[in-house]
């Protein structure tokens, strides 16, 4: 049974109406912790906290179109053992579909959290965003939040959207134990709550939340900004393999990449403890690198660029959920987010595979059938 | 083009391509003297890592060659090294590598003969191929 539920707001605040549902759901006697973005009082900067107690729940921002970093890294941090208590999680779809993966990776726990998505409105790159929030940040939230929602996007006038998020179509999670729903609901007046898991039911049935039944208007509006986005995606796809699809081109692609690593760091689902291009075994001897320049006479420096790039794509793309952490972590604005993705696509495709959709589908490179693949054995 | 002789990196498997290679030496089989062999203790143990080194570095061809199925010493690492060239043979592609140029092949211990053809077949095909641009340009 699920439990599909309406929270009106006062004065036309969802962030007021977030903060109330998420003081609720710490309060109860299930939930020790609660993981949710809120604007530091410092500064205008959204960050993930965890939070104990209900009275510091007063900056929740989720809505605002900031996204640091993806906080699957964050709820993997708090579930890989026990914790001794359970930690509701606030995160945006792709954050809980790379949870799911590091799940299926053993390097996150599915026992001790309840995750809790919210619509995701789409964020800006990191510095565009600053940029937005100038000095009032709830306040750029809230117009951001009402301009997306009631479709005046053209309103926004030089805010641009990261392009992970123009491309992603997947901006209602399916797989949080509570989704919590802003498409096709009026614009300032009411959020919709819905539980997908029992986990989530169990706690909503606690809430005494006024049930209703999910507005037709609601699917609709997901509907048509997937098969938007969807569209967005495929034009990126063609674009970017036309710009990559041979040596000189990939060598274009990447030639400002100083191998700073910050991609992988950033990279929820780059799942190694040490990567090891940051080895020692990278740590080349002097001279081999005279070795290699003789050779052909001139090699770029850093070297192993192309070899880092292809082989992450060769470990990692399979679980690649189109964050777009990897284009915001890169000093050099190299469109990484792009070919991940173009690249991810097709490697997914060949496994019938998902990243983020499901925990009963393992990682395809941790499994085999034996019948399959038989034309890439042999030769004749 | 016909003076080309490609370089060819072969990781073979301990257990049974790489003592079919043994086999085919001592039975004095002739085989193309530029393939390099590589001795894992598995296929399963190849990195796609190992592979795409070996293609930047300027491979004109790589062979992965192991124990056929129900053969492997460590029970499948056949079967998941069949996924990683799959996997491979989607994304080189991608970047202008021709997919031809990585091969998979499941060699017994006692099929010194069989090798000696199969890496023939492929010293020709990859000569047909061309070298690699890997070969001929800068690779960042
Ligand atoms: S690039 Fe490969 S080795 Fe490095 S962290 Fe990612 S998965 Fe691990
Ligand atoms: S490769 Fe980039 S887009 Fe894909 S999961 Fe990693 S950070 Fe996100
Ligand atoms: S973040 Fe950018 S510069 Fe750094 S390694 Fe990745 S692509 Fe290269
Ligand atoms: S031992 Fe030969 S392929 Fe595994």
């Amino acid at each position: 049974m699920t439990i599909t539920a309406r929270i009106d707001m006062r004065e036309q605040n969802p962030l007021e109406a977030l903060q109330q549902f998420f003081a609720g759901i710490l309060k109860l006697e299930d939930i020790t912790a609660i993981l949710v973005p809120q604007r530091l009082p410092t500064k205008n900067t959204i960050m993930p906290t965890l939070v104990t107690d209900a009275s510091f729940l007063e900056r929740v921002d989720p809505l605002a179109p900031s996204f640091p970093m993806n906080a699957a890294r964050i709820a993997s941090r708090l579930t890989r053992k026990p914790m001794g208590g359970k930690v509701a999680a606030v995160l945006r779809p792709c954050e809980i579909r790379a949870f799911i993966e590091l799940v299926k990776l053993k390097q996150a726990r599915r026992e001790d959290i309840l995750l809790i998505s919210v619509d995701c409105l789409g964020a800006l790159q990191n510095r565009e965003y600053s940029k937005f929030a100038e000095q009032n940040g709830t306040e750029s939230t809230l117009r951001f939040y009402k301009n997306v929602i009631g479709g005046n996007i053209n309103e926004m006038e030089g805010v641009e959207f990261a392009t992970a998020c123009k491309a992603c179509e997947y901006p209602v999670s399916e797989n949080a134990d509570i989704q919590i729903g802003l498409y096709g609901m009026k614009a300032g007046e009411s959020i919709l709550v819905k539980s997908q898991t029992e986990a989530g039911d169990h706690i909503l049935k606690k809430m005494n939340l006024s049930e209703i039944n999910e507005p037709p208007s609601r699917q609709d509006a997901i509907k048509t900004l997937i098969s938007q986005r969807t569209g967005y995606r495929d034009e990126m796809f063609v674009k970017t393999r036309e710009a990559s699809d041979n040596l000189d081109k990939m060598t274009a692609y990447f030639s400002s990449c100083v191998n700073c690593y910050n991609c992988r760091v950033a990279c929820p689902v780059c799942y190694c403890k040490e990567c090891v291009f940051v080895t020692d075994v990278f740590n080349h001897d002097p001279y081999q690198y005279l070795q290699w320049a003789t050779r052909k006479g001139i090699i770029k420096m850093p070297t192993d660029t192309l070899f880092y790039h292809i082989t992450r794509l060769a470990h990692m793309s399979t679980a690649c959920v189109g964050c777009g952490q990897c284009s915001n972590a890169c000093p050099n604005d190299i469109p990484l987010m792009e070919l991940f993705r173009t690249i991810a696509h097709k490697t997914q495709k060949i496994f019938e595979y998902e990243a983020g959709r499901s925990l009963d589908e393992k990682p395809p490179l941790s499994e085999f059938r034996e019948d399959e693949f038989k034309e890439v054995v042999g030769i004749d | 083009m016909s003076d080309f002789e490609p370089t060819i990196v072969a990781f073979f498997c301990n257990w049974c391509t790489y003592t079919a290679a043994d086999l085919a030496g001592t039975s004095r089989l002739s085989y193309p003297h530029n393939i390099r062999i590589i001795r894992v203790m598995c296929t399963g143990m190849v990195d796609p890592q190992y592979i795409i080194k070996a293609f930047l570095e300027g491979a004109d061809g790589v062979l992965v060659s192991g124990c056929r199925p129900g053969d492997c010493h460590y029970i499948n690492g056949n079967y998941k090294a069949r996924r990683r060239i799959k996997l491979l043979k989607e994304i080189l592609p991608q970047f202008g590598f021709d997919q031809q140029r990585l091969r998979l092949t499941w060699i017994g211990a006692s099929d010194g003969i069989h090798l000696a053809e199969i890496m023939r077949t492929f010293a020709g095909q990859i000569k047909a191929l061309g070298p690699s641009q890997t070969k001929l340009k800068m690779v960042i």
